[in-house]
């Protein structure tokens, strides 16, 4: 079991999560990296409440996630580990080597950003992450939900209007 | 749909979910009882945290509405209208609407945004029913 998701998504938690994967998947645990939410007690309140009683929720900065990866990938339930970012996500591969796929599941507008899909837009600049973590051994695809095609990285940067 | 001119007609609640969920609910609720005007349906498609926040914001602030319903607990715009409440606690907050909910919350017109949300919870609460052969 362990982590069978590991998941960059500018909204967290949220009904494609814990719904949308957390169903099919029988996820029972998440693990939230974000140095922010780990930082709040108030923030952590908050994205606690947002999750059903049957799974369980950790809250991690990069640099525990990192510490506690063992553990995690070690858990006989399935989890599924969730970055709100391309930069938290690239730190945290940079110090786990086993993490060997990153699913893009929701990146949205902001100035800066171009549409790639629906559901992801990129600047330049997290184009070029994407494509180091790529060039780092990382399978990258997005798939905003189980039922959709898991989209590889190059077939994304090409855009749905090219 | 939505006639926020007349103030008999003055919106009270923000509805919000996935897809067009807010846009079918005000729809229904305009189909039994014409009081779609009651309600402002904002969409979060597409939308990041952040703007989903200020959208929410942004119609509270239009409208003079002070509760909010929204489809999960789990949802981007729940946890945005949470937010919300921590700087207003005058602002009430619902998830898990449904159809019988916004019924009982726009013929509330005579109680509190907080006395009506209550009581709309509750009666969305008991118009879940299973009906099976025993």
């Amino acid at each position: 079991m362990g982590i069978h998701l590991y998941r960059i998504d500018d909204r967290l938690i949220h009904g494609q999560v814990v719904v949308g994967w957390g169903q099919p998947l029988n996820i029972r645990f998440l693990i939230l990296v974000d140095d922010l939410v780990a930082s709040s007690d108030w923030e952590k309140e908050l994205y606690r409440m947002a999750v059903p009683p049957e799974m369980e929720i950790y809250f991690a900065n990069v640099e525990t996630a990192i510490r506690d990866h063992t553990r995690y990938a070690g858990d006989p339930r399935p989890g599924i580990l969730i970055a709100g970012d391309i930069d938290t996500m690239n730190r945290l591969v940079k110090g786990v080597k086993a993490i060997g796929s990153v699913n893009l599941g929701g990146i949205h507008h902001r100035a800066g950003r171009a549409e790639k899909l629906r559901y992801i837009f990129l600047t330049p600049d997290e184009e070029l992450q994407l494509k180091m973590l790529e060039g780092a051994g990382v399978e990258v695809t997005a798939q905003d939900v189980p039922s959709s095609r898991a989209r590889p990285l190059a077939e994304v940067l090409e855009g749905d209007s090219k | 749909m939505s006639d926020e001119s007349s103030e008999e007609n003055k919106p009270r609640a923000i509805v919000i979910g996935h897809g067009d969920f807010s846009a079918g609910l005000v729809s229904a609720v305009d189909q039994i009882c014409g009081m779609a005007g009651k309600l402002v349906g904002l969409s979060m498609m597409g939308l990041t945290p952040e703007d989903i926040e200020a959208s929410i914001r942004a119609a509270l602030a239009r409208t003079g509405a002070r509760v909010i319903f929204t489809d999960l607990p789990a949802a981007s715009a729940t946890l945005a209208a949470r937010r919300i409440v921590k700087d207003d606690p005058g602002v009430v907050v619902v998830s898990g609407v449904n159809l019988a909910t916004l019924l009982d919350f726009v013929f509330s017109t005579a109680a509190s945004p907080a006395e009506a949300a209550r009581s709309a919870a509750e009666r969305g609460k008991a118009s879940l029913i299973v009906v099976e052969r025993s």
